[in-house]
């Protein structure tokens, strides 16, 4: 079970506090999207071995959506941060690479 | 024979006896014997039957690693199946059985199968039961499932109560040997919160019964001052007969407390399931002793040696007068010595290295036993009781050098470490070529949140054998994790202890190394499921490479003992099988819990009342006492139908439908979804989440919606209120005001966060009542207040105003196609204004209706419902709905998806009518069929019932589905075939069945 740390609220909780919302920084394909843009934010998703960056909402907390950069294969948290954004901050990424030598987006 | 002596005994009170009963005989053992402990001093040594072959099985070991001694324990609401007896403390009036034979346990019909095993080698259910097909269900199916299977499952209702205690600690020790103890110690003496565990009721572990000193006390003293000292320190917990259940992510740990298995009748839960967060976590698990492979090595009397030793120093009891013993490691010295020493005759001990062990099998011979080096046993006879071994040289085939008659048989392959928790969440193991073991590698640990690794390990599970080495590795893992959890700690001496030289093991995985196949086929690996080496050999050479592969071909190690023993022998044999390297063979995964761990404390307290919250409406009570069949809709409890003295519940529906249409109904409808939205871009957000326009929405009117997800899939629909410019009341269906709810809440922060809009779940705020019939009006002006002419009030209009005395809102809105009004007032006044209606309306017919004339009345209108005409993969367009949809809009979730190729499909099925031609009802779900066969052979579909009711306004049935090219077919006739194998002829009609032109409603 993993600990989370919800940026809003600033609560450290387990995961039966928050809801899993899959990949993260998706864009959104609505009309006048091509058929393979529109499968793609459907249904392609990354599964990768390392990191993941992906959506969790504190469901039974404050209610926020956020983001949380994740090692699947050591389960490592490297940072949450808010939802609001389109692509991982800077400052996430750096933790990353410092972690992670050598791994790119 | 197997019996209580005079000497050892240190866990037995021989001043109380208990009484207790196995297959129903009366029996007696002492205070501190376990159930497995008190039938060997009974000689009691058979206890079960063998799940394939249903040999006969005795005892084979002494903890949680037993495999043979399964009992059902208890009798009707407390009966439980698959108990170990070796962890079974004795009470007063334990009642056990054996299991897995008839009609008894010394004779049992079932172990023909012994001599059928020939036939019934590896894979044999795969091998065998193919064909002819037909067989299967008939034949293979029920036989199989009458003879597999160990314990009975319990019938009753288990009486007993279940409990959860969350728990949180700086470390966590799993294990309260003298490593699990020692690590304590040192990592509490920093002032870490320590938690220690032991599955035992003694703390301990295997050092008091293997002896030796520690600072020239002897091992048992040094233990009680250790756990006297833990005691006194207020940053301890210790917690007994408490398994270390699992490791999961982050530093979550299991704990499965037995609080009242040895005390039954004793107040209060009888498990508690411990959920722990710990900083760090030490397994200190200790290790297992492994069998020897040969052949009869399950004969009742064969037992590992440490078993032996333990039964003699605990409970005082003997095994057998005349023992041999058989190993390649000096471990086993220890039990020959021990059990020499009270005079049980040692008649050999086989040690199958060439060279013989060191200083411990010089004690032996000085002693005066007789030690055999280089030698094995080929095979131990004997049926339900060892009668003979024969004795043969290791390197060899099988070929009996002796015939030595005895009555048990001591064995020991060596020792594994117990790796299971480090291995839980992910540790890693190395192979330790000079143990011949598996054991945590401390480079690779299962890591934390922050990367690092928050699981150690230390003593025998590390790989530790001698107690000084095991005490400063405690020491070590005890201090490091202390630290780790950011404490800092404090210097200590680290206690001496000398240890006897010892002469290495040497690997032994056959017995005789090139042993014949009618031995490997007699020589067990997992004596649970009944795997043998030949088993595994044979897999090996139909291609299951892999560990995991064989491990389900064979079930070698997939009983409820989980392989404790039997896992290394089985991939060595495998390795050797393949010419492999037992470390690339690898191991199977580990899986929580360590042993099986009740249903109940899993459940904890949530069963009955508090298993789920039940959501009432604010008329609940009103409705209990007029006698409401209930149902569950979501979390909700709603009236399905309101019974009356003497009346069937389809009576009472058809009255309910009756009633409404020709006086006055009332629905209670306070569980239906309540979002109000607000802000200055409510409606252009409105205008994404529904399919059609609610920004044109004007205040003070409603309008009937739908959503769509992004697969353009129809999810929610309901009625929406404009409130003013800035607000809307999104009506959701009862089960989808959570759901839709969040939905809103993912899209507002998630992809338009710049939008002003806020949203609030209002469903429990208001009770909101339907009054439906033609006699609505009248009731509402009887009670006074607002103005509800049609005028005042047209159809999907609402107003606010004052009823009765009750501050209401009021919708008209129609689901039934009365001229229908839905009040919403405060929760609080629900339950007054329902009586106030109830009162009014007596003089014009009143009677509330439930959720089935609800159905049957939206069903005669043609109006859908969520989760019966659509179903996850229905469209709007499937429905006839297209007038929902707007075609204005740039966007709208599903709009996209809409356009697909597969949602534009003429060939997708529409919704229509459906009218039986005898009047009778559609069964519920039927398929209409069409020509021809599907690649299966199965009849081709065109269509499928999803709404079917008895329509009481009309006297006969009527149905919604979905049709092939329905809507163009209206008059055809479909067939129905139903399970019963009858068939149903249904007329395709309009679906609305029922007042199409809607005068009924605009009055």
């Amino acid at each position: 079970m993993l600990i989370l740390h919800c940026p809003y609220c600033g609560v450290k909780g387990e995961e039966t506090e928050f809801a899993p919302g899959g990949e993260a920084h998706l864009a959104r394909h609505g009309p006048g999207s091509t058929d393979d843009d529109f499968k793609s934010y459907l249904f392609s998703r990354k599964n990768p071995r390392g990191v993941h960056f992906e959506r969790w909402r504190h469901a039974s907390g404050c209610g926020k959506w956020f983001h949380a950069a994740r090692a699947t294969d050591t389960l490592e948290v490297y940072a949450t941060y808010k939802a609001q954004t389109l692509a991982p901050p800077k400052q996430v990424l750096d933790i990353i690479a410092k972690k992670r030598p050598g791994w790119n987006i | 024979m197997s019996t209580r002596i005079a000497q050892h005994g240190r866990l037995i009170d021989r001043n109380t006896p208990v009484k207790f009963t196995f297959n129903g005989q009366s029996l007696s053992g002492f205070h501190g014997d376990t159930l497995a402990s008190a039938l060997l001093a009974s000689d009691q040594m058979l206890m079960g039957r063998s799940f394939k072959y249903h040999r006969p099985r005795g005892v084979v070991a002494s903890g949680a690693e037993e495999p043979n001694a399964l009992m059902g324990l208890g009798t009707g609401a407390r009966f439980e199946p698959n108990q170990r007896a070796t962890t079974t403390e004795l009470f007063g009036g334990l009642q056990a059985r054996s299991q897995n034979h008839w009609p008894s346990l010394e004779h049992d019909i079932g172990a023909v199968n012994t001599y059928l095993s020939r036939f019934l080698p590896a894979g044999f259910y795969y091998k065998m039961f193919m064909y002819p097909r037909a067989f299967w269900k008939h034949v293979y199916e029920p036989f199989i499932r009458m003879s597999a299977g160990l314990g009975q499952a319990p019938t009753d209702k288990d009486a007993d109560t279940y409990e959860h205690f969350y728990a949180f600690a700086d470390v966590l020790v799993i294990g309260g040997g003298i490593a699990g103890l020692q690590s304590a110690y040192s990592a509490a003496r920093s002032g870490a919160k320590v938690l220690l565990l032991e599955q035992t009721a003694h703390w301990g572990g295997r050092a008091p019964v293997d002896g030796g000193h520690v600072d020239d006390k002897p091992v048992d003293t040094f233990v009680d001052e250790l756990v006297s000292e833990l005691e006194s320190m207020p940053n301890v917990t210790m917690l007994t007969r408490c398994m270390g259940a699992g490791i999961y992510d982050h530093g979550y740990a299991t704990g499965y407390q037995r609080l009242t298995d040895h005390t039954p009748g004793t107040d209060g839960p009888r498990h508690r399931l411990w959920r722990i967060r710990a900083t760090r976590i030490i397994t200190a698990t200790g290790a297992i002793e492994r069998p020897l492979s040969f052949a009869g090595n399950d004969v009742p009397g064969v037992m590992l040696a440490s078993a032996m030793r333990d039964y003699l120093v605990n409970h005082g009891v003997t095994i057998g007068q005349r023992i041999v013993v058989v190993t390649n490691n000096d471990d086993a010295y220890r039990t020959a010595i021990c059990l020499h020493k009270v005079g049980v005759n040692v008649l050999r001990i086989l040690d199958a290295r060439p060279a013989g062990g060191g200083a411990l099998m010089q004690e032996a011979r000085d002693i005066g036993i007789r030690i055999d080096p280089g030698r094995g046993i080929a095979k131990v006879t004997g049926g339900k009781r060892v009668k003979k071994v024969h004795i043969c040289a290791q390197d060899g085939s099988g070929g009996a050098l002796e015939e030595l008659a005895c009555d048990a048989v001591a064995m020991s392959g060596g020792w594994s470490p117990v790796v299971h928790l480090w291995s839980h969440c992910g540790g890693k193991l190395t192979w330790d070529r000079d143990l011949a073991h598996f054991r945590p590698d401390a480079t690779r640990p299962p890591t934390g949140s922050d990367g690092s690794g928050f699981t150690s390990v230390a003593g025998c599970a590390n790989g530790h054998m001698g107690l000084g080495d095991i005490l400063r590795d405690a020491i070590s893992a005890g201090k490091a994790a202390a630290k780790e959890a950011g404490f800092k700690p404090k210097k200590q001496a680290t206690p001496q202890s000398v240890a006897a030289d010892e002469a290495p093991l040497e690997p032994v995985w056959l017995m005789p190394r090139n042993a014949r196949y009618s031995l490997r086929m007699k020589t067990w690996l997992d004596f649970q499921n009944d795997v043998k080496v030949s088993d595994v050999q044979l897999a090996a050479r139909e291609g299951y490479e892999s560990v995991e592969h064989t491990k389900r071909y064979t079930t070698l190690g997939m009983a409820t003992d989980q392989g404790k023993l039997s896992n290394i022998n089985g991939l060595a044999t495998l390795a050797n099988a393949l010419n492999a390297d037992i470390p690339t063979v690898g191991t199977t995964t580990f899986r929580p819990p360590y042993t099986p761990i009740s249903m109940g404390s899993i459940g904890g307290e949530a069963r009955d009342e508090i298993f789920q919250p039940i959501r009432r409406t604010p008329m609940h009570e009103w409705h209990e006492a007029n006698n409401a069949d209930f149902e569950p809709v979501g979390h909700w409890r709603r009236p399905y139908a309101f019974p009356r003295h003497g009346e069937t519940t389809h009576d009472a529906v058809t009255r309910e439908v009756n009633n409404t249409r020709q006086h006055l109904g009332l629905l209670d409808a306070s569980s239906l979804g309540k979002l109000l939205v607000k802000g200055p871009d409510a409606g252009k957000f409105l205008d994404m989440l529904y399919t059609n326009m609610m920004s044109s929405l004007k205040p003070g009117r409603c309008r009937y919606g739908l959503m769509c997800s992004e697969n353009g899939f129809l999810i929610d629909d309901g009625v929406v209120a404009r409130i003013d410019d800035d607000t809307f009341l999104c009506h959701t269906t009862t089960g989808g005001a959570d759901r839709i709810h969040g939905l809103m809440e993912e899209w507002l922060q998630t992809e338009w966060w710049d939008w002003q809009v806020y949203v609030a779940n209002l469903t429990e705020q208001y009770a909101q009542i339907g009054v439906v019939g033609p006699n609505a009006r009248k009731v509402l002006e009887k009670l006074g207040g607002m103005d509800v002419s049609a005028d005042a009030l047209s159809f999907m209009g609402w107003a606010d105003g004052v009823i009765g005395g009750f501050n209401a809102r009021v919708y008209r809105i129609s689901f039934s196609g009365e001229l229908s009004f839905e009040i919403a007032v405060a929760a609080s006044q629900g339950r007054a204004f329902w009586d106030a209606l109830m009162a009014a309306g007596q003089e014009f017919g009143v009677m509330p209706y439930g959720t089935e004339a609800l159905h049957i009345m939206r069903a005669e209108k043609g109006f859908i419902m969520i989760g019966d005409e659509s179903d996850g993969t229905v469209i709007p367009q499937d429905l006839g709905l297209h007038w929902a949809i707007s075609k204005k809009k740039d966007d709208y979730l599903g709009k996209r998806a809409h356009a697909r190729m597969a949602m534009t499909d003429t060939d997708r099925w529409q919704l229509v009518g459906l009218e039986t031609t005898d009047g009778s009802t559609l069964p519920d779900g039927a398929y209409a069929t069409a020509q021809g066969v599907n690649a299966n052979g199965q009849r081709m579909t065109q269509g499928r019932v999803t709404s079917t009711y008895h329509s009481p306004t009309l006297n006969k049935g009527i149905a919604m589905g979905l049709v092939h090219h329905g809507p163009d077919r209206m008059g055809e006739v479909l067939e129905f075939p139903g399970i019963d194998g009858k068939v149903t002829h249904a007329t395709i009609v309009n679906p609305v069945f029922f007042d199409p032109e809607g005068e009924k409603q605009n009055v």
